[in-house]
């Protein structure tokens, strides 16, 4: 029976659920040290002394480090990518903070001690004498001519300013209909289950250190500590066994866990340090923050012409590992979304600012750039007068349009856009949904339906591109299947999975592949001693790169096994068949080896085909040929509460196609948990700072993380169409929710809102916000 | 999360735990810790002792009385929302406890934490005003009872004194009263942004007695005086719901927060969460 397709349970559950997992936080190393961060508690500040004396001279402190103790021996943490053409302005990001600091949250001194308690104690006893400078917070703040400037040698607080596309002037003066709208991407706070963690040993004998760190990209943090840290890459460790989520926010090497691997060394004790989730808050990297003016031009008959972007991004206070990339390339170039637009051209001016530093969140770039093309389609639609989801699919991209190159020279693979729509509207009932909301209207009742189809460019990617676009590493994947002499396989791979499920589609495509059973394989991931080289989970690639690889490898390791069995079979190659775990020569069954007995042969090598090595092991490096391009229809039906403002989901559709689903069940998890995340844009979370550049919305208390009460059960559909370049077919779906749903959902709101001519609200919908709207409008009516 | 270091007592007896509280005034008394745990680890709260009062029988428990009721203290919200006699005599009660926090919540946190840590935002707080509770207070010199309507002073802050502890909450019969609490629940945090507990008598059509707890909305839950007296002695109809809701925060300063909901738009809130819950019992 084949194992691909089916929705085996996840094998990582078992030790997860049961407390059995090695999350970063479970290490305990024999003599380690605890270490505490102090951290700024103003958003920009001169810092005119540390006094650290008390809280050294405290019983059981073993280290106080400050910006000047460390400067010398930490170099600055590096951003990884330098988009071209971008004026990217870099400036030094130092672990601890020297002369200012930048952000609430940016680390002033490291107290390390023999225990928890002793270190929080003597942080109580750091004194910082600081000069508070006046902050800024907002874009909007940022690119004021009077502006505080956050680095003192980037006039203007701008820290990259990107352009893409073509002049699209004239076709805005030229266009029957121009719609514009004005869209607010508030910031986001990923808060994966597990906040951060890093735990270091060093070695004095082999001069080697060992980083535990909850990492999505241990070969990437292996890289850019040992460079930091000066240290040679072969004597640096990282392990990232078990990871309890990222959403991006585990990308990004931060200050935090190189400073525990230089005390580590420095003291030659192992140092553990554990992010609390009120410091998550602001120490680890935030999502989105845009204000964007975006433009679409067209005609009367909806046929859609141009599109014009021009953004302002926040990227905080330094530039993160990844940063400069997520408003650049991962969202300019896909802009036109899933439509026909000849033209286009966008403009992102990246800022400084005094916020904790913005990095990739769940879909980098392309959850910003969906909801702008989604809400001027929306927009554009209620100005010509037509049924948005008449105008989706007179722009979509039809089948034959395949390979199809946008307007940015990006060429989507393959695509069924109308098939996804039509079972997504068959699946809703359109008809009877407008007969129920007209219904509803004259009732009083605002009900409305949002509709988004949209497209992701993922499964990051070709390096060639990566290279191109300034991304400072590969977007390979590697892979090694190691076969043992009982036939076991181990199969180490360069993903990073932190919550996915690869242990489990890895094994299945494994076994799908070599005819073993699930519990003849381990999937290895998460250590550079054992994996040779890997760049990470993120950007929806582990399964379309990272099983790439795999594929790769297990073609390399049947190969062989195929050669050896057929000498062993006494036939040739040609003549054999390899079927359900078992080699046989072609028509003659019973003369015939299991890939075990095969395994042992391999190993034993008693008896070799010529040139053929001993042992059955086979790696492989897959870079791609282009990234990937799920696509899908989502919709959504809401109910806004007049009174209140409120809004309630009451039917919630996606339809993706991600292409062939090797594990249905973790695809459905992905796709709810993205969709979930997305309606949280939509309807509850948003970072609120205060002028000052304070965050209010800094716990779990304040900021709304949507929980299961809050929605209906998610009605999950797919189309199958495969990724032509791609060995598997498969195209990634780690992120489609958050790119789909938060448009979908925020068409649906104004959707019941049309009544009352409210054509847009800022994110996210709280009751507040809408009732305003309401009210504002129904005073606004009855003035008229 | 770690704290700061503490002395920790853990009394057997009443009699014990207010010895203690009275040779060390500055100790803070540890209910089931759904609140004061997070402060001291968030370090908001750094305690030199705590007197656990997990331990004290005589804190259990929930008694009929001739009149009412009379819930220990240490009654855990679960036992509320979830007791026959409480859900007999005292739905509101049992009602109001079905809402605070989550189930890992009810099964720890207690009335008499909940009732003396006083968040302003609480559930339980409306319920007691609707009620008309009695708070029983003991110290080493003896008890006192304090209505519940002087109960709540401010943010965190009672009527309760220095050495002195809350043992027991009571509540006067309310079977046959018309009672109801509607909450609007914060989507983080799960308190009130505004909850509303009524307690209505109801005879031959006409409201006799109107008593209305509010809470989420101001510095600590507090009587709708204003909007009792508008229901009392009329129909539970459209025109004196409306009125009665519109009273809602007569006299009272309605505060907001600058991240979910300001006070503009929780004194609007409030006023239709009470019209809701009016609705509902009319």
């Amino acid at each position: 029976m084949a194992v691909v397709g089916q929705s085996v349970p996840r094998r990582e559950d078992g030790r997860l659920i049961t407390g059995r997992g090695h999350y970063t936080a479970d290490v305990v190393r024999p003599g380690q040290l605890y270490a505490v961060m102090l951290r700024s508690p103003h958003a920009h500040a001169r810092i005119r002394s540390v006094e650290t004396g008390p809280a050294r001279s405290q019983s059981g402190v073993r280290a106080v480090y400050t910006g000047r103790d460390v400067r010398e021996r930490i170099a600055p943490i590096p951003t990884a990518w330098i988009p071209p053409g971008s004026d990217l302005a870099i400036t030094e990001h130092p672990a601890l903070a020297v002369d200012t600091v930048r952000y609430v949250g940016d680390a002033v001194a490291m107290v390390v001690a023999d225990s928890l308690e002793a270190a929080r104690a003597a942080r109580n006893l750091i004194e910082v004498d600081y000069e508070v400078l006046p902050a800024v917070v907002s874009v909007t703040d940022a690119v004021r001519e009077d502006a505080p400037r956050v680095h003192e040698g980037v006039p203007g607080n701008v820290a990259l300013h990107w352009r893409a596309g073509a002049d699209v002037d004239e076709a805005f003066r030229t266009a029957e209909v121009t719609v514009h709208r004005t869209i607010v991407q508030q910031r986001l706070i990923p808060n994966p289950m597990e906040p951060r963690a890093a735990v270091a040993e060093y070695d004095p004998g082999f001069e080697s250190l060992t980083l535990w760190a909850t990492s999505q990209n241990p070969h990437i943090h292996r890289l850019l500590v040992s460079t930091v840290l000066g240290m040679p890459e072969h004597r640096v460790r990282v392990i990232a066994q078990d990871v309890g989520g990222g959403f991006g926010s585990k990308i990004a090497c931060y200050p935090d866990e190189v400073l525990v691997a230089f005390a580590a060394r420095d003291l030659r004790r192992p140092v553990k340090w554990v992010e609390d989730r009120q410091e998550h808050f602001v120490a680890t990297t935030h999502g989105r923050d845009h204000v964007e003016e975006v433009e679409l031009a067209g005609r009367r008959d909806g046929t859609i012409t141009a599109i014009r972007v021009k953004a302002l991004a926040n990227l905080g206070a330094y530039l993160s590992t990844a940063a400069p990339g997520v408003p650049t390339i991962l969202f300019g170039l896909v802009v036109t979304g899933a439509y026909d637009i000849p033209q286009a051209s966008v403009e992102v001016m990246g800022l400084y600012t005094n916020t904790t530093p913005v990095d990739a969140y769940r879909g980098a770039g392309r959850p910003e750039a969906t909801f702008l093309i989604e809400r001027l389609v929306d927009a554009f639609a209620a100005e010509i007068g037509m049924d948005p989801i008449a105008l989706r699919r007179k722009n979509l991209l039809r089948d034959e349009q395949f390979p199809y190159t946008n307007a940015f020279s990006i060429t989507y693979d393959s695509g069924r856009y109308q098939t996804a729509l039509d079972l997504a509207l068959h699946t809703l009932d359109v008809p009877r949904f407008r007969e129920e909301q007209e219904a509803a209207r004259l009732e009083g009742r605002l009900i409305g339906l949002g509709v988004t189809t949209y497209v992701e460019m993922c499964g990051l990617g070709p390096s060639e591109v990566a290279g191109a676009v300034g991304f400072q590493g590969g977007l390979w994947e590697h892979a090694l299947v190691r076969v043992l002499p009982t036939g076991k396989v181990m199969v180490m791979t360069g993903i990073s999975p932190h919550g996915q499920g690869e242990e489990t589609t890895f094994a299945q495509i494994v076994a799908e592949r070599l005819g073993c059973p699930l519990e003849d394989i381990e999937v290895i991931h998460g250590d550079t001693d054992q994996v040779s080289m890997g760049w990470g989970t993120y950007g929806s690639r582990s399964t379309a790169v990272g099983g790439g690889a795999l594929n790769m490898a297990l073609d390399r390791v049947i190969d062989k096994a195929g050669r050896i069995a057929a000498h062993a079979l006494e036939a040739a190659v040609e003549d054999l068949t390899f079927e359900g775990g078992r080699f046989a020569v072609r028509g003659v069954p019973d003369r015939s080896l299991t890939f075990p007995e095969v395994a042992l042969k391999a190993h034993l090598a008693w008896s070799m085909p010529a040139g053929v090595e001993p042992g059955l092991e086979a790696q492989a490096s897959y870079d791609p040929a282009n990234f990937t391009y799920p696509f899908g229809t989502h919709a959504a039906v809401v109910e806004v509460d007049r009174e209140t403002g409120e809004v309630k989901v009451l039917r919630y559709i996606a339809v993706d196609d991600c292409g062939p689903l090797i594990n249905p069940m973790i695809v459905e998890g992905q796709v709810r948990g993205g969709i979930v995340q997305g309606i949280g844009q939509a309807l509850w979370e948003g970072a609120v700072y205060d002028e000052t550049g304070q965050l209010l919305s800094g716990s779990l208390m304040d900021y709304a993380l949507p929980k299961a009460r809050f929605l209906p059960p998610i009605e999950v559909f797919h189309t199958e169409t495969p990724s032509p370049h791609n060995p598997l077919g498969v195209k990634g779906v780690g992120e489609t929710g958050t790119i789909a749903a938060t448009p979908t959902v925020v068409n649906a709101v104004l959707d019941a809102l049309s009544p009352l001519h409210i054509k847009d609200l800022e994110m996210p919908f709280t009751p507040e916000r809408v009732w305003r709207a309401i009210r504002d409008a129904e005073k606004g009516a009855g003035a008229r | 999360m770690s704290m700061t270091p503490f002395r920790y007592a853990r009394p057997m007896a009443l009699r014990d735990a207010l010895a203690d509280l009275t040779e060390h005034p500055e100790a803070r008394v540890l209910a089931g810790g759904m609140s004061l745990l997070p402060l001291m680890k968030m370090d908001l709260a750094a305690p030199e002792r705590l007197i656990d009062l997990g331990r004290v029988q005589e804190l259990q428990g929930i008694t009929e009385t001739p009149d009412g009721i009379r819930i220990g203290a240490m009654t855990r919200h679960f036992e509320l929302a979830s007791d026959e006699v409480v859900g007999r005599c005292a739905p509101i009660v049992a009602q109001a406890a079905a809402h605070v926090g989550d189930p890992q919540v009810r099964h720890r946190g207690t009335i008499g934490g909940s009732l003396a840590h006083a968040d302003p935002a609480a559930d339980l707080p409306a319920a007691m005003l609707a009620a008309d509770a009695v708070i029983e207070a003991a110290s080493a010199d003896g008890s006192r009872m304090i209505p519940a309507a002087d109960f709540f002073v401010g943010p965190l802050v009672t009527e309760l004194r220095p050495g002195e502890m809350l043992v027991a909450v009571r509540i006067p019969m309310l079977q046959g009263r018309r009672q109801h609490y509607e909450k609007v629940p914060h989507p983080a945090s799960g308190y009130a942004v505004v909850g509303v507990a009524i307690s209505l008598a109801v005879a031959g059509g006409v409201v006799q007695e109107a008593r209305i707890g509010v809470t989420g909305v101001a510095g600590h839950a507090y009587r709708a005086h204003a909007a009792e007296r508008a229901l009392e002695g009329e129909g539970l109809n459209p025109g004196v719901i409306a009125k009665a809701s519109s009273l809602a925060a007569e006299g009272e300063e309605i505060l907001g927060d600058a991240v979910y909901a300001s006070a503009e738009y929780r004194r609007h809130l409030l006023q239709v969460t009470l019209s809701r819950a009016l609705q509902r019992v009319s």
